[in-house]
């Protein structure tokens, strides 16, 4: 399949824009959408685990303990859902 | 060996689908929706299709679950009616554009208010641009033979669109007619098995469907779809050149009844084409030369080939079964005029907005309509296109 990119010509597109390939949402880089944004504070972190599974765009890497990193920014857009789940205080919202 | 029959509309529909014997049917059980899934619920319950039947909550739900039936691979139909298809609007658009050959059966009826729900065309109407191919049906054998070639029409490479075949609400959905079948298995292989290129259940390619398409993108994928739509013409004689050489019956985009040295004519569709043919007989008998033009394929329209067939006639009037209240006239009178025009066909022509709420058609009434073409043929003038017959006043 021909890459399909912003100049491609109609010629080129597949019909009805389907995608002869899958997962590839990690393409579609979301973090420019954000106005505001998460900064993880780690040392109020407890690890308790509620603001990964909450979180829209996967933003919040799980290691192999199972415990959380900082966050992806390429996709995180900023929505606020891990801030307000944290029990801790360990996720503040800041200006872009 | 062909089967004679006598049958109603909706039930030469579920019989063409009983032969189509598709994977999945989602329908909304009850009113608005047709009798036609009712029909074909039976033939689910006894085993004499592969169907997946399922019985959705809403109209809007039953071209939702054709969607996804149809991207993962499969063939997928409903069929509904008036108000039920305006509930399935948003999906008509989604199932065309992600270029899905969904097949239904559209029994026409008005779209209410105030509630009416009786025949006339507005509810086809108001998905004329959505890019779905549309078919129309003077009786219940057309009806039939045109729900037997839509699937080879819509999943065809160059096409790849839904297609909806319409038939008059009660005048040809109830009304018991007699009608010839094919044997299931001739019908059966005719319609062939469909092979879809990529489809969602294919583990050997993964696909997704349906992406965001953005400002880069969407005037090119409608550009395609506008194109499929131009291919769907040469498609639609081939299949049906296919369909004469099995059952003997003729189709094209359109029929020209006694058109050839015609100096009026009519342009209508569906149940009325049969009213004014009894009239063009009866008048051709005293010597009166009319004819009849009667629209099989209104999407993809035939414009230019409409525009020939008409140009050597005096006066012409199209016949609209819904009014589209826009003070200019009726969709299938602006469609054939505006042919004309672009082809340079210069003949006065008017429009007749007729039958709304199933308001009943007599032949009297196609009469009153060649008399008046009669008169437009002689003077050449036409003092008002945006008529109306039937109406009380
Ligand atoms: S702000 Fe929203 S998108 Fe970003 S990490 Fe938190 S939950 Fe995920
Ligand atoms: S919710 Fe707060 S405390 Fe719990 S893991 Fe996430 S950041 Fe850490």
């Amino acid at each position: 399949m021909t890459k399909i990119n912003k100049e491609s010509p109609w010629q080129d597109l597949t019909p009805g824009g389907t995608m002869y390939d899958a997962g590839n949402s990690l393409e579609f880089k979301t973090g420019d959408w954000r106005s505001v944004k998460p900064v993880y504070i780690e040392e109020k972190c407890k690890q308790c685990g509620l603001c990964f599974p909450v979180c829209p765009e996967n933003a919040i890497p799980v290691n192999k303990e199972q415990k959380r990193e900082d966050f992806n920014y390429d996709y995180c857009k900023g929505c606020g859902i891990c801030a307000n789940v944290c029990p801790f205080d360990a996720i503040e919202m800041k200006e872009e | 060996m062909s089967i004679r029959e006598r049958l109603s509309g909706n039930e030469a529909s579920a019989i063409a689908m009983k032969q189509i014997n598709p994977d999945v049917v989602a329908a909304f059980p009850i009113t608005p929706s047709t009798e036609i899934p009712q029909y074909f619920s039976t033939f689910v319950s006894n085993g004499v299709v592969d169907t997946e039947f399922v019985a959705v909550e809403s109209e809007h739900s039953a071209m939702s679950a054709c969607i996804g039936a149809e991207a993962a691979g499969g063939r997928a139909m409903t069929a509904t009616s008036s108000n039920g298809l305006a509930l399935m609007w948003e999906m008509i658009q989604i199932a065309s554009s992600l270029r899905l050959p969904i097949v239904m059966p559209l029994v026409n009826r008005a779209i209410s208010g105030p509630l009416n729900i009786h025949c006339d065309h507005s509810d086809a109407m108001a998905i004329r641009d959505s890019g779905w191919i549309m078919l129309f049906s003077e009786n219940n054998q057309e009806a039939y033979d045109n729900l037997l070639m839509a699937h080879r029409i819509g999943e065809h490479k160059d096409v790849m669109l839904p297609v909806t075949i319409c038939q008059d609400g009660f005048i040809t959905s109830h009304s018991i007619e007699n009608i010839e079948l094919l044997e299931d298995d001739v019908a059966r292989k005719f319609v062939g098995e469909y092979k879809p290129e990529h489809y969602l259940l294919n583990s050997k390619e993964p696909i997704s469907v349906g992406p965001m398409d953005l400002q880069a993108y969407l005037f090119e994928h409608k550009y395609q779809e506008a194109n499929a739509m131009r291919n769907a013409k040469n498609v639609i004689l081939e299949i049906s050149k296919e369909f004469e050489k099995l059952t003997g019956r003729s189709y094209s985009l359109f029929e020209q009844y006694k058109l050839e040295d015609a100096e009026v004519a009519i342009v209508c569709m569906n149940s009325t084409a049969g009213t004014t043919k009894v009239v063009v007989d009866e008048l051709r008998n005293k010597g009166i030369k009319v004819g009849l033009l009667k629209i099989r394929v209104y999407r993809p329209f035939p414009a230019e080939e409409i525009a020939k067939a008409l140009s050597n006639v005096k006066a012409i009037a199209v016949l609209d079964r819904a009014d589209s209240l826009n003070a200019c006239g009726g969709a299938l009178f602006t469609d054939v005029t505006s042919g004309m025009f672009v082809n340079n066909v210069q003949i006065p022509t008017v429009n007749y907005i007729y039958g709304i709420g199933g308001r009943d058609t007599t032949s009297k009434d196609i009469e009153g309509v060649y008399s008046d073409l009669m008169e437009i043929a002689k003077t050449g003038k036409v003092d008002n296109p945006y008529r109306y017959f039937g109406l009380k006043s």
